[in-house]
């Protein structure tokens, strides 16, 4: 309820600030303008086509880096050589900032998907990884203990054992990654071009359609807050058996 | 002797495959490593160094320490307060949850294209992680300690000062680290949109003009850059926070 009050709050202070002269209208328009230009936007086709490039690129980038981030981690995880020799170059290559991938996408795929798809899996494989190897290093060594004397196989290990200790992690790891990912894909489309609302918001810019932009900008906050909300209750559904939700339900 | 060898020995075999692979590569876009590595010692040169990686590395240091500080203060304010909290929560998840890299377009209008709008543009990207953090930090006070704090008549600034900021640094640290890889991607691209000087900015200028070997020196030195500053972020934290992790520790050995 006081939550509510504090979105009309935020939309009175930018319809106020803006009529009442304290900041030029040319630069922050004011929030009913924002809001019929977002009117105009999504009776459009074009409007629902950069939507859908976005969330496009933003799923088959996150399908991608969760798919090898979960392999990989749990090959890496599960085998303590590996995880040895593995750890610095994991510390190394982190740390690098996805967007210094850039003008090596616009090189090798233009304004293509491919672009949009390198900073996003690149950006978004690490949290994923680095969550998994948490969760791998997490299993309980009685439960182990006891699959092995029980001749348990590594297969069988890996399902009944490592995989559910390690599933609350992996989701962790797909929350971050979902909300990195939107991230890059919009970045991405910003600044190379690649089709999507982040080229929207660029054309926007450079002709000057400054109600737009906002409209845009929003669109992609409201985007991104849908994302966190659906991984947060995909989260919930799936480990319903967890302790980490049982926990939280009042009894 | 064995530790050094796991440390070093992947990092090392990748690195001699990269040169080795591409020593006689013809493929313009991926020039053998040798001519990257030649390419780099002439590029980066201390007048370069100087020229573009100083400002930006000052840009980042001026956003990043404001957004701290900016953080920092209102989430202490926020999370102390339950009826603020409940107000502004929702407006900060969606502003959290807006791309950061979009603001670029919106601060360009009020700020221009100078060192301001870069500033601003990092503050704005990284004083969310910092901020919501701090939030939950705060929340999480034990609250033993603060009736304790209350029945010793500690109270105003002390309190905060003395109980409130210690129990929660270890989340307003976890907040300082998301924001440091925001900062470093903000300080980016906004030289990328529109600037005159800075590490984004050359890239780009590297790329436009097909200087491929040059370009690819310019993103090793990004990398190196996203590692060290996370390599000093985690000395920092370590001594900074070095009794919650031996609290951790011991607890942990129970």
């Amino acid at each position: 309820m006081k939550g509510l009050a504090g979105l009309a709050g935020l939309l009175l202070l930018v319809e106020a600030l803006p009529r009442l002269g304290l900041v030029d209208d040319g630069y922050l328009p004011p929030a009913t303008r924002i809001a019929a230009a977002l009117g105009d936007e999504v009776v459009t086709a074009e409007f629902w086509r950069a939507v859908g490039d976005t969330l496009t690129g933003w799923a088959i980038g996150l399908a991608i880096a969760v798919a090898a981030g979960v392999v990989i981690g749990i090959v890496i995880g599960a085998v303590p050589v590996l995880r040895a020799a593995t750890a610095s170059t994991v510390e190394f290559l982190r740390p690098i900032p996805s967007v210094a991938l850039i003008p090596l996408a616009v090189l090798l795929y233009g304004t293509d998907l491919g672009s949009t798809l390198l900073l996003v899996v690149y950006a978004a494989f690490w949290q994923v990884l680095v969550q998994v190897l948490y969760g791998v290093a997490d299993v309980d060594p009685i439960a182990e203990e006891t699959a092995r004397s029980f001749r348990f196989g590594t297969w069988a290990r890996i399902r009944n054992v490592l995989w559910p200790t390690a599933l609350p992690y992996v989701f962790t790891g797909v929350r971050l990654a979902a909300s990195v990912a939107l991230v890059l894909a919009v970045t991405a489309e910003l600044v190379i071009g690649a089709p999507g609302l982040g080229k929207m918001i660029a054309v926007a810019q450079t002709s000057g359609a400054v109600p737009d932009m906002y409209a845009l900008i929003a669109v992609t906050g409201l985007l991104g807050v849908a994302i966190n909300l659906a991984a947060r209750l995909f989260e919930r559904r799936t480990l319903a058996w967890h302790q980490s939700v049982r926990g939280e339900v009042p009894a | 002797m064995k530790r050094i060898a796991y440390v070093l020995g992947l990092p090392v075999v990748l690195f001699a495959a990269w040169f080795l692979i591409s020593a006689g590569s013809e493929n313009f876009y991926a020039p053998p490593l040798r001519d990257i590595l030649q390419s780099f010692g002439k590029t980066w040169t201390l007048d370069r160094l100087d020229a573009d990686v100083l400002p930006s590395l000052l840009r980042l240091a001026a956003g990043y320490a404001l957004a701290s500080v900016i953080g920092v203060a209102l989430g202490v304010a926020i999370g102390l307060s339950r009826g603020l909290r409940a107000t502004v929560e929702p407006v900060l998840e969606f502003f959290r949850a807006i791309p950061p890299p979009v603001l670029v377009p919106v601060i360009m209008l009020f700020a221009g294209i100078g060192d301001g709008m870069k500033i601003i543009v990092i503050v704005f990207g990284c004083v969310w992680p910092v901020l919501l953090n701090t939030v939950e930090g705060v929340r999480a006070v034990d609250s033993v300690q603060l009736d304790t704090a209350k029945a010793y008549g500690i109270g105003g600034p002390a309190r905060i000062r003395e109980v409130i900021l210690p129990a929660a640094s270890p989340q307003i640290v976890a907040g300082l680290r998301q924001a440091l890889s925001i900062a470093i991607i903000l300080m980016v691209i906004s030289e990328m949109f529109a600037a005159s000087n800075g590490l984004g900015f050359t890239i780009v200028q590297f790329q436009r003009s097909f200087a491929i070997p040059e370009m690819w020196s310019g993103i090793i030195l990004l990398g190196l850059l996203g590692f060290l500053l996370s390599l000093l972020f985690r000395l920092a934290e370590r001594r900074a926070l070095r009794w919650y992790h031996g609290l951790r520790s011991v607890v942990r050995g129970r």
